[in-house]
């Protein structure tokens, strides 16, 4: 009796609630198809949260204590960090070094377009030229690294280089700040230049050839279609490589530390940071460090984004 | 047509001198790597060819004393389980992103779209105190785990192929009774096999060339990858060039193979990555 009341009421109910959507699914199937993307995105959302969203909120929290990344201690310390970061002058410094990769990359970005350029034109051996050129983008770090400090060291490749063609020096190209950080942004050129190069080459391969055609037909040279038919078709990849460059500059880790290890005026502004918090227990004060590196990329991003609003990305 | 002949040679002078420059400091290091101590020490310079082209007693101290094996056969259990990890990781998200209309969806995707923007380099402090307290720190999983976890990269080059799988494939699978894992499995990720190339190959070179990660989370030496490995040659070696450069061209040749091999792959995958 009960049971038949109970089957009935629940039958009642479930029409009630079916009554204005009647082609819903059973309850319990819409359930799982409610939570089925959610199982597939269990997994990237844990490690997308943990291992990139949890480490910024806890360097932000870190920034402004005075934590020593060990001790279960750890002073509020306000903005302590950060006036110390501002206002200690070896501290900041590390910054101007970013003006070479800063210098450097301008010469990369000129000289990709060039090679670029050249190389979407018919030229003989393009394949094997656009090869070289790329392929030390693809090559190990810490390999680049050794290659060039052999090249650069006292009778090393350049001298001997230099030696063939007659001009004899005894120049230590590693020895000073200046010729220093010229020599590591230039080694900084010759690992990316091939990255640049091939962006370029595919978005002037993209633009229609008789686009070129055309323009030949009106009379227009070599550097009259670079002008007016390949340069508006690069622009959002120009714009874009501009950004990689600035956010790159300001975050040079590898060809610095491996080289000199940021001695003789090279250390850069991740360089010091990574030996602030693993050598000198510096957590708190590193922490305000990456998070003002952090702030300058995000403002170099959003201001490209506003600049040039790059109808490419239609992600959503 | 005389303005049109220089040009012509000029284009072609410039391009011979980037190749130079290009090759001639990894050339250089191919010699010396095949130099003995002797000539090394007489002083004929980096560019003078090494007396026998065929000594590689360089190459086998790098194994032997520069435990090149080990750092070789660590490279490769990470490149497995994280390039395996990132293809299950990314294709998965990218169906779930697509294919679903769900509550808070907008928010997942800018989740993603944001977490691309930041720059690794900078979080490592923090990032450093998650590895730790998880009790990763020093082992491989450590660098395993952050390749899984933070590969944004991957996920967009999904996002962007499943697109162009028509979705009437899984409406006719669904017909069939095949529920979304199903679809999932038979379906997209079969059909996702361009892009899990690339995502193999572009992850694959730049987990092989990393330095940071491992260098910060596995200082043991029994857990050198190639680049940390190869790294520690400065101390024993420091003025052993032979030995440094033997090492460094072990590095390089692996890289060289697959891009002969892979080249028109490694064109596309890094523009698109790059791009994304």
């Amino acid at each position: 009796m009960t049971g038949t009341t109970e089957t009935a009421a629940v039958k009642a109910a479930a029409s009630t609630d079916a009554a204005p959507a009647p082609a819903r699914a059973p309850r319990p199937a819409r359930l799982w198809r409610g939570a089925t993307p959610w199982l597939f995105l269990l997994a990237p959302l844990t490690l997308l949260i943990v291992f990139t969203y949890a480490p910024i909120a806890n360097m932000v929290a870190y920034s402004f204590t005075d934590w020593d990344g060990v001790s279960p201690e750890l002073r509020w310390t306000g903005a302590g960090n950060y006036a110390e970061l501002f206002t200690r002058p070896e501290l900041f410094e590390v910054f101007w070094v970013s003006g070479y990769y800063l210098a450097a990359s301008v010469v990369q970005i000129v000289a990709a377009l060039y090679f670029a350029t050249v190389l979407s034109f018919n030229v003989r051996f393009r394949n094997f030229f656009k090869g070289v050129l790329f392929f030390p983008y693809l090559i190990n770090g810490v390999a680049i690294g050794f290659v060039f400090l052999y090249f650069f060291q006292d009778g090393g490749t350049l001298d001997s280089v230099l030696s063939l063609v007659g001009v004899e020096t005894d120049r230590a190209w590693l020895g000073t700040p200046e010729s220093a950080n010229t020599s590591l942004a230039a080694v900084s050129v010759w690992r990316y230049l091939g990255l640049n190069f091939v962006l370029f080459l595919g978005a002037i391969q993209s633009i229609p050839g008789e686009l070129y055609e055309a323009a030949e037909l009106d009379g227009a040279n070599r550097w009259d279609q670079f002008r007016h038919i390949i340069a508006p078709g690069i622009k959002p990849v120009l714009s874009l490589t501009v950004i990689l460059s600035v956010s790159g500059s300001l975050s040079v880790f590898e060809i610095p530390y491996i080289m000199t290890g940021g001695a003789t005026g090279t250390e850069t502004f991740v360089i010091q940071t990574v030996k602030l918090a693993f050598q000198f227990n510096k957590t708190g004060l590193a922490s305000a460090a990456a998070v003002v590196l952090l702030l300058i990329v995000l403002a170099v991003t959003w201001v490209q984004r506003r600049l040039a609003p790059d109808d490419k990305v239609d992600l959503v | 047509m005389t303005r049109r002949a220089v040009t012509r040679v000029l284009v072609y002078l410039s391009l011979i001198a980037a190749t130079a420059v290009v090759l001639l400091p990894l050339a250089a290091v191919f010699l010396t790597s095949l130099k003995s101590e002797r000539e090394m020490a007489d002083g004929s310079g980096a560019l003078a060819l090494p007396g026998d082209p065929f000594n590689f007693g360089n190459y086998v101290t790098t194994f032997q004393d520069g435990r090149m094996l080990s750092a070789f056969g660590n490279t490769a259990v990470i490149l497995v389980v994280a390039i395996g990890g990132t293809v299950l990781i990314g294709s998965m998200t990218a169906y779930a992103i697509d294919r679903f209309r769900f509550r808070f969806r907008a928010w997942v995707l800018a989740l993603f779209l944001i977490a691309a923007l930041v720059p690794g380099v900078t979080t490592q402090v923090a990032t450093f105190q998650i590895v730790n307290s998880f009790g990763l720190f020093d082992s491989l999983w450590a660098p395993i785990a952050l390749y899984m976890g933070t590969d944004i990269v991957s996920i967009y080059i999904f996002l962007q192929f499943v697109r162009s799988i028509p979705t009437s494939l899984d409406e006719a699978a669904r017909l069939d009774g095949a529920n979304a894992f199903t679809i999932y499995r038979k379906i997209i990720f079969p059909l996702l096999k361009p892009a899990t190339a690339t995502v193999v190959i572009v992850k694959g070179i730049t987990t092989y060339n990393d330095f940071y990660i491992p260098f910060l989370y596995m200082p043991s030496e029994d857990l050198g990858v190639i680049s940390t490995s190869l790294f520690r040659f400065k101390g024993p070696f420091g003025a052993h060039w032979e030995t440094i450069s033997a090492g460094a061209i072990l590095v390089i040749v692996p890289t060289l193979v697959v891009f002969l091999f892979l080249q028109r792959f490694i064109y596309n995958g890094f523009t698109r990555g790059a791009t994304k």
